[in-house]
């Protein structure tokens, strides 16, 4: 199956300290990887990478076959890190038109208003973000990230703080991309969440990958299974 | 075509929150005119020696409030990690700093229109007399300031005291051009026509716009990723 991500051997240090150890992972075209492991353990750094926003030292990364600062491989990503990436004084609408504008996006007003109702926020299109309520903010970051149709989606705990609306959403949203065969690496701290969506599963820990494969059904029922199996501190 | 088109959203979008919010228009209107206020206070701007000053006065004016200008280009992706948002969009990195340029421009242009009239009230200066050619040197000269603080924007905007770091990188590139627009305006507002040595400032100027230009656009993505 052709690859959507291949990081191989890859290093990355803040300083003098390796966050990310020589790690060489694949992420197939179509699948959904779960990305696990605890605090500190890489996974953001990881998806920043991947994103194109932060240089690494050594080894290499491909995205689409192309480095992750390509433009093209750019336009197929969407990224949902820690914040919500929109504009506290602009409107929502202004917000996905703009975001829309610059993905290139034919007829960005429309796409705009089309999410806007999608994520039910079409009430509120015209007032500023800063009035907006933290579920609505979460959903209008959703917008932001799905309103070009991503053929990668790197979210980095996407589940995080997000009210039950949020939640149902997002999980709407993951299951419709990848039935249209987007590429999902998620990293999270709700292991079984995660499972219950993900067809593969890798685990960070300390920078280095510990286990990456398919997503088996008895991870399913014993979601700390594989930081048992496969974790330092799991062994101990 | 493409990069335009992106800039020109940046530019459309930072200019609409501006308008809303008016953190810089405000900061650096008021910080230009109460110089050029307490200026008139100090000396006396009936004086010819004070007139003759005048080119100086307002393009170091200019300089000190595009860094108020420029200070709040950048800082103003932070919030929301929107800089993240926009550098892993299809948006390119050039598109970005000519995007934010742009939005300079307009600001520190609106800011210069004020400056101009605060200046011929308070220092009896005529300075429309030659309009074609004043707009003609306040837009290539603002351009260059805003071309490169848009690039020292990107630069420090991680940093903690990039209020203090900006204008300290950014002026020392700056001193060509400031002498190039300050020996062309006095020119200007001595209502002369423009001589050999005013045109050869001229020529400073649009390389001083063209170098820097080419030099952000080409360095962008090292600049904003890095």
């Amino acid at each position: 199956m052709p690859r959507a991500i291949e990081l191989d051997q890859l290093w990355k240090f803040y300083g003098d300290y390796p966050a990310l150890r020589n790690l060489t992972l694949s992420v197939a075209e179509g699948s959904c990887c779960a990305l696990l492991g605890r605090n500190g353990a890489g996974k953001t750094t990881l998806l920043r990478i991947i994103a194109g926003l932060s240089p690494f030292q050594r080894g290499t990364v491909r995205v689409f076959g192309l480095s992750p600062r390509n433009e093209n491989a750019r336009r197929q990503a969407g990224f949902l890190g820690h914040g919500i990436g929109v504009y506290e004084d602009l409107s929502a609408e202004e917000n996905l038109d703009f975001f829309a504008r610059i993905a290139g996006l034919p007829s960005p007003r429309t796409i705009a208003s089309t999410w806007l109702d999608r994520v039910g926020l079409a009430r509120v299109a015209s007032m500023p973000v800063r009035q907006f309520s933290r579920g609505m903010r979460q959903r209008l970051a959703l917008a932001r990230t799905f309103l070009h149709s991503p053929n990668i989606l790197l979210l980095d705990e996407p589940f995080t703080a997000l009210d039950d609306r949020a939640i149902a959403m997002l999980s709407e949203l993951l299951i419709e991309a990848r039935a249209r065969g987007a590429t999902l690496l998620i990293s999270t701290h709700q292991i079984r969440e995660a499972l219950a969506i993900s067809s593969h599963v890798a685990l960070i820990e300390n920078g280095r990958l510990r286990y990456a494969g398919e997503r088996t059904p008895e991870m399913l029922d014993d979601p700390a299974l594989l930081y048992r199996l496969h974790t330092e501190l799991g062994a101990a | 075509m493409r990069l335009l088109f992106q800039a020109l959203s940046i530019a459309k979008k930072d200019l609409a929150i501006e308008l809303r919010t008016k953190e810089s228009l405000n900061a650096a209107g008021a910080f230009a005119v109460v110089i050029l206020l307490l200026f008139s206070f100090a000396f006396d701007p009936d004086a010819n020696a004070t007139r003759e000053l005048g080119g100086g006065l307002l393009w170091l004016v200019f300089a000190f409030a595009g860094a108020l200008v420029f200070n709040r280009g950048f800082a103003r992706e932070l919030p929301n990690e929107c800089l993240d948002a926009l550098l892993s969009s299809a948006l390119s990195g050039a598109s970005l700093l000519l995007g934010k340029a742009l939005a300079n421009l307009a600001m520190l242009i609106a800011v210069e229109f004020v400056s101009m009239i605060v200046f011929g009230i308070f220092y009896n200066v005529r300075w429309w007399l030659r309009p074609l050619e004043l707009t003609g040197v306040c837009v290539l000269a603002t351009w260059g300031i805003s071309v490169v603080g848009a690039v020292f924007g990107a630069l420090t905007v991680n940093l903690r005291l990039r209020e203090l770091m900006l204008p300290v990188i950014v002026y020392p590139l700056l001193i060509p051009l400031l002498i190039a627009a300050i020996e062309i305006t006095n020119a200007l507002f001595a209502n002369q026509p423009l001589s050999a040595y005013e045109l050869l400032w001229g020529r400073v100027l649009l390389v001083f716009d063209i170098v820097f230009t080419a030099l952000a656009m080409a360095l962008a993505e090292t600049i904003l990723v890095n």
